[in-house]
């Protein structure tokens, strides 16, 4: 395997001065291509904060970030949109659809945004994404009208939808009954083997983190193990 | 950018309730802006057509020639010329000009005339008149004499004369009667009293007579040319501009309406600077409107735009929806303002037919094309706050929340 992702000496601080609060303190991260990997570990250890810096919503206060060659620290804001969209894919605890979109139409959002319209094939590749997630008969549904369950697949599908190399999942299943949760690690465990994506699930759930090949956890702003 | 359409429509049509407000209100400020344009427009064309409808829109009249000084070679001498109140300039050569101003774009008559004063005798009551003798055949070419006909009719022919209803009432004159006319030349002639007009002004009916052109030039003793050309045009703002060309043609003293009427000019001035206020003002309504709207929407929909900024949807894509959504509320909003204020004005009678007591409402005057391109530009400037705001929304902050 080959290295997706590496990041070295990254500190993230929010605020300044007396109030400032240090959530990253010189994490070290290597993430190879392919792999289905579990983030651990309590609140407030800066998981949370790792992602978005992975999935270059926010810039760290210092340290190196590569992915796929790229330095994601000199890139600018449009560099990193470009980026985010054709390598990252985000799965969000709440799901987070367009609440006014149906949920192909969420799902094919990730291309229209690049193509500038939802274009034939982009539909197709949707609805045959929402068929493999067991949406077949809730392509046209407005998200509002979909259970719990079937939004976080809506998301798992949209996340996919331009082939990313990298998904990101925080807490994916954290909002889930047991079964819809099974369901969804079911689904992204058969697309890591089907496609070579890689996961970085971020969880409190040990049964889930077993679900991965590799468990990282974050204690205090460092990788623990 | 079709895209960032489709969600600046879809946004529009997920809550419908609240779109139809704003597109009301924004029809609301249409509606007043033409409803404000039509009054203003309409109101001065009444007040020109009542002022100046019947006067002459250009009017070239002969020069007077100063008398020539002689000084004698072996010393000054002061010379001091009178200009005599019977002494007529006269334009010689009128019947060469006709045609060419004829021919000028824009212009609806042209009146060949010679003007003088007069007296008028019946018995032994003499009245002072100014006498003006047109063609036969244009009687009608600038004051609308046949539309203000009382009694008898405004034909001009040979031996006949046509007077205001107060001067014949003052001379207890009926249609048929003869009566002396004297002109300040000195000539006398006996005229039968053709028609009688009322045009409502006392100036005009109580001291005005007229002939034929042949009738006054006898009385006027100018056998050849007129006093002054009398000229009636289509569009009463175009004497100016009419006044310089005919100057530029022919290089007669051609002179406009608007020549000494500046009072008239400057009220109507001042009238339609009021109506440009109210539409400004309804105007910067529409704009506030829209843009508070607009800034509402982005504040209640910070995750779905964190969603689509994490999605990879560009800062300017974000700016777009929001433009596109301003842009199609200005467009829906003065669309239907507009078609309310025209139907609005419908039942407004035209503006030939303005009557005391009515809105001289003017459905032509509306201004509907520039309402709604006024409307979607200011709602699309209203809008660029709003989506300046959601462009800056960080993904991170707005996710969570």
């Amino acid at each position: 395997m080959s290295a997706l992702l590496e990041v070295r000496d990254l500190f993230k601080t929010y605020g300044t001065g007396d109030t400032a609060t240090r959530v990253l303190r010189g994490l070290n991260l290597r993430l190879e291509a392919g792999e289905m990997a579990a983030l651990l570990g309590p609140s407030g250890s800066g998981k949370s904060t790792l992602l978005t810096i992975l999935g270059t919503l926010t810039k760290p206060t210092s340290g190196s970030f590569v992915m796929l060659g790229n330095d994601m620290i000199a890139a600018g804001d449009k560099e990193l949109t470009d980026f985010r969209n054709a390598h990252i894919g985000f799965v969000f605890q709440f799901h987070n659809l367009l609440p006014d979109f149906t949920a192909l139409e969420n799902v094919v959002f990730p291309s229209a945004v690049r193509e500038g319209r939802e274009t034939p094939a982009a539909r197709a590749r949707g609805r045959d994404l929402l068929t493999r997630m067991g949406l077949a008969d809730r392509i046209n549904f407005p998200t509002a009208n979909l259970s719990g369950g079937q939004k976080q697949r809506v998301a798992v599908a949209r996340a996919l939808m331009n082939s990313p190399e990298l998904v990101l999942a925080d807490e994916p299943t954290g909002n889930l009954d047991r079964a819809s949760a099974m369901q969804v690690m079911d689904l992204i465990g058969q697309i890591n083997r089907d496609e070579g994506t890689t996961f970085l699930i971020s969880t409190h759930d040990d049964k889930i983190a077993g679900l991965c090949q590799r468990q990282i956890v974050v204690g205090d702003g460092v990788v623990t193990g | 950018m079709l895209y960032a359409l489709k969600i600046a429509t879809r946004y529009l049509t997920a809550n419908k309730a609240q779109t139809a407000l704003l597109v009301t209100g924004v029809a609301v400020g249409v509606f007043i802006f033409i409803f404000m344009s039509a009054l203003i427009g309409g109101l001065a064309e009444f007040i020109l057509s009542r002022t100046v409808g019947d006067i002459s829109h250009v009017t070239i009249e002969a020069e007077f020639d100063d008398p020539p000084l002689l000084i004698s070679p072996r010393g000054h001498v002061l010379v001091v010329a009178e200009r005599g109140r019977t002494r007529t300039a006269t334009l010689t050569e009128a019947a060469t000009w006709l045609p060419l101003i004829e021919a000028v774009p824009g212009v609806k008559a042209v009146s060949p005339q010679i003007t003088g004063a007069g007296f008028l005798t019946r018995g032994a009551q003499v009245a002072q008149v100014s006498v003006t003798g047109v063609e036969p055949g244009r009687e009608s070419a600038i004051l609308d004499l046949d539309g203000y006909m009382v009694e008898g009719e405004a034909r001009l022919g040979s031996g006949l004369i046509v007077l205001g209803r107060e001067l014949a009432d003052d001379l207890a004159l009926t249609i048929g009667q003869t009566l002396r006319v004297q002109s300040a030349n000195g000539v006398t002639a006996a005229l039968t009293l053709s028609g009688i007009f009322d045009t409502g002004n006392g100036g005009m009916d109580g001291a005005r007579a007229f002939t034929s052109l042949s009738t006054a030039r006898t009385l006027f003793a100018m056998p050849q040319g007129v006093t002054r050309i009398e000229i009636k045009l289509g569009e009463l703002n175009a004497a100016d501009a009419t006044a310089q060309r005919i100057r530029a043609m022919t290089g007669l003293d051609a002179v406009p309406w608007t020549d000494g009427a500046e009072q008239l000019m400057e009220a109507l001035n001042a009238q339609a600077q009021t109506g440009y206020f109210l539409k400004t003002f309804a105007l910067i309504t529409i704009v506030i409107g829209v843009a508070s709207a607009l800034l509402l929407s982005t504040y209640r929909r910070r995750p779905e735009i964190g969603i689509m900024r994490a999605m990879g949807a560009g800062r300017r894509f974000v700016i777009f929806v929001f433009v596109a959504q301003g842009a199609l509320i200005g467009l829906m909003g003065g669309v239907t303002g507009a078609a309310l204020g025209y139907v609005a004005l419908l039942p407004f009678p035209s503006r030939d037919a303005f009557e005391a007591g009515t809105l001289p409402m003017d459905i032509t005057q509306g201004s509907y094309g520039l309402a709604i391109t006024l409307t979607v530009i200011g709602a699309i400037l209203a809008s660029i706050l709003p989506a300046r705001s959601a462009a800056r929304v960080e993904p991170v902050t707005a996710i969570g929340q």
